[in-house]
């Protein structure tokens, strides 16, 4: 569906183009040119151009151009878009060791689903995610859309501290965090790939519009690959 | 030329403009939360005015001179005395070997900012020295941690100060009249609730006409919730039509309202995306005054346009060439 992109303002030096009002994989393509297109038109003018599930939010510099002119500019530059090729964003594996001692809703999954941890596991790995955003933390890659049957609501109370590598479920979305932080997602496994890296060339692994493919491996191989295998505290409520 | 931290107090952080670029990433913005005030203290001793200072937020740092060093201050009040002496905070200082600096408690605002001679030399992570500790980047190590006993703040430029400048008083030269939420030099008490300038956007047309009105016209309270991720807000429960949003951007200042109705302002280390409706955003220097006030201060949400807004920024700027 071709989008028709509005402009909304949101700070007195932001405006978010809203693309699309649902999450859909296939808006992922629209929501890229989008940032393709706003970059090449605002240049420099733009100091940030944050591409989220359905919009992209852009601010200026201010001392070099009014939000009207941006306006003008940006409406210029939506204009006619066409999608980006899906084939651009790379696709990474992730190898994941999947285990209750680091996925502690693992269980809770399988049960509400009503399949075994193993058919989670399956299910999971099963399909590759586009990934929609970044954000929450530094390489912090919002992912989607996993099946209906492993959807599962955010915990109530989320944990106080989520250890590094840990993949979690939120809904119908999954995602990894690359670093140990606050989170209420269900963890079902950890991996030992790192998604930030200040080192790093573009720093994070993921781009917005990049596929993941999430691969099970076993304990051994998890450890080999330098994987921590600090068990995951449960969360303080069960069964939310 | 160096400065030892001898007692590292609550918080304190290295801090310059924030990181820039980097929001699709992930990574927040960071950078001193009045950044008018670090503007000013490095506008004294002739840096660029995003260059990198510390924030110091409550008081309780103690820093001895290593060598003569030259130093600038702005921002709160937080009591500094050199050698036990009160300090004058409008003019930049030279600071003899082995003298100290101390940092007591807030007698005005919360944050006061310290410059040095060509800023402080700390490694940029990501185009910013500035400490996000949450993050783990930047900072004197590189990894976000705030200032400790035994760190040592070297200045960037190995010079005395040279200038004569002195921070314009709280008049028509700073731009800054009682109680309008512009942000000054120093930060002095106000008369009644603050004014805050919103530019209004994003799904304020969700919330209810009721809420609307409230929200511009009647009077919020700082909640003791306040760090450097955002600033909550308490009074009238705020009610709209909008949930399940999609996850969205967002500028500094968005002010966000959560289920529970009550307001929070998102500030310099915020989320980079989220998803709570939003009445618009605070402009950069209505943040600014908000970063020095404490729980309990009372404020009013004032509605500006963008090109007010922008010429109320501009104007800032200006007073540093």
């Amino acid at each position: 569906m071709t989008p028709s992109p509005r402009l909304e303002t949101v700070a007195f030096d932001s405006l978010i183009v809203r693309l699309f009002d649902a999450i859909d994989e296939s808006h992922m393509p629209w929501v890229l040119a989008a940032v393709d297109a706003i970059r090449e038109r605002l240049g420099e003018d733009a100091l940030e151009v944050v591409p989220s599930y359905t919009t992209v939010l852009v601010q200026i510099d201010i001392r070099r151009l009014s939000l009207g002119e941006a306006r003008a500019r940006l409406g210029e530059a939506l204009a006619s878009l066409s999608p980006r090729a899906t084939e651009d964003g790379s696709l990474h594996e992730i190898p994941v060791w999947y285990d209750a001692s680091v996925g502690p809703e693992l269980e809770l999954i399988a049960q509400r689903a009503g399949i075994t941890a193993d058919q989670v596991i399956e299910r999971h790995c099963a399909h590759d995610y586009s990934v929609f955003a970044l954000g929450f933390a530094p390489g912090y890659g919002f992912m989607g859309l996993v099946e209906d049957t492993l959807a599962t609501p955010r915990l109530k109370t989320p944990r106080q501290k989520v250890a590094a590598g840990s993949v979690g479920i939120a809904d119908r979305q999954t995602a990894v965090y690359p670093a140990p932080s606050p989170g209420g997602w269900n963890l079902i496994g950890r991996t030992a790939t790192r998604l930030f890296d200040r080192e790093r060339e573009g720093y994070t692994l993921f781009k917005p519009g990049d596929r993941v493919r999430f691969v099970a491996i076993d304990r051994a191989t998890f450890e080999s690959q330098g994987g921590d295998t600090t068990p995951q505290p449960p969360a303080e409520e069960s069964g939310a | 030329m160096s400065l030892k931290v001898e007692r590292a107090g609550p918080l304190a952080l290295v801090v310059d403009g924030g990181r820039q670029g980097v929001r699709h990433l992930g990574v927040t913005q960071g950078g001193a939360m009045d950044w008018v005030a670090l503007g000013w203290a490095n506008w004294l001793l002739g840096n660029a005015p995003d260059s990198p200072g510390i924030e110091i937020m409550v008081g309780g740092l103690a820093l001895v001179a290593e060598a003569d060093v030259s130093v600038a201050l702005a921002g709160a009040d937080l009591g500094a005395t050199l050698d036990g002496e009160p300090l004058a905070l409008a003019e930049p200082v030279t600071l003899k070997r082995g003298q100290r600096l101390v940092f007591e408690r807030p007698k005005s605002g919360l944050r006061a900012y310290l410059a040095l001679p060509g800023g402080i030399e700390a490694s940029a992570i990501m185009g910013s020295v500035t400490s996000t500790v949450r993050e783990g980047l930047g900072g004197l190590d590189g990894f976000g941690k705030p200032l400790a006993q035994g760190d040592v703040l070297t200045p960037r430029q190995d010079r005395p100060s040279t200038t004569d400048r002195r921070l314009p008083r709280r008049d028509a030269d700073s731009g800054q009249r009682n109680g309008d939420g512009e942000p000054g030099a120093l930060v002095t008490a106000s008369d009644g609730p603050l004014a805050l300038s919103l530019v209004p956007g994003a799904q304020i047309a969700s919330f209810s006409g009721t809420s609307l009105y409230r929200a511009f016209n009647d009077v919020w309270t700082l909640d003791q919730r306040a760090d450097r991720m955002g600033i909550r807000l308490t009074g009238p429960r705020l009610e709209g039509s909008m949930s399940g949003m999609v996850s969205e951007g967002i500028p500094l200042g968005a002010v966000q309202v959560p289920p529970d109705g009550q307001p929070i302002i998102l500030m310099n280390d915020r989320q980079t995306i989220g998803g709570y409706p939003r009445l618009g955003g605070l402009t950069p220097l209505a943040c600014a005054r908000l970063a020095q006030c404490l729980p309990c201060t009372e404020v009013h949400l004032v509605p500006v346009s963008p090109e007010r807004a922008r010429d109320d920024h501009l104007r800032q700027l200006a007073r540093w060439e």
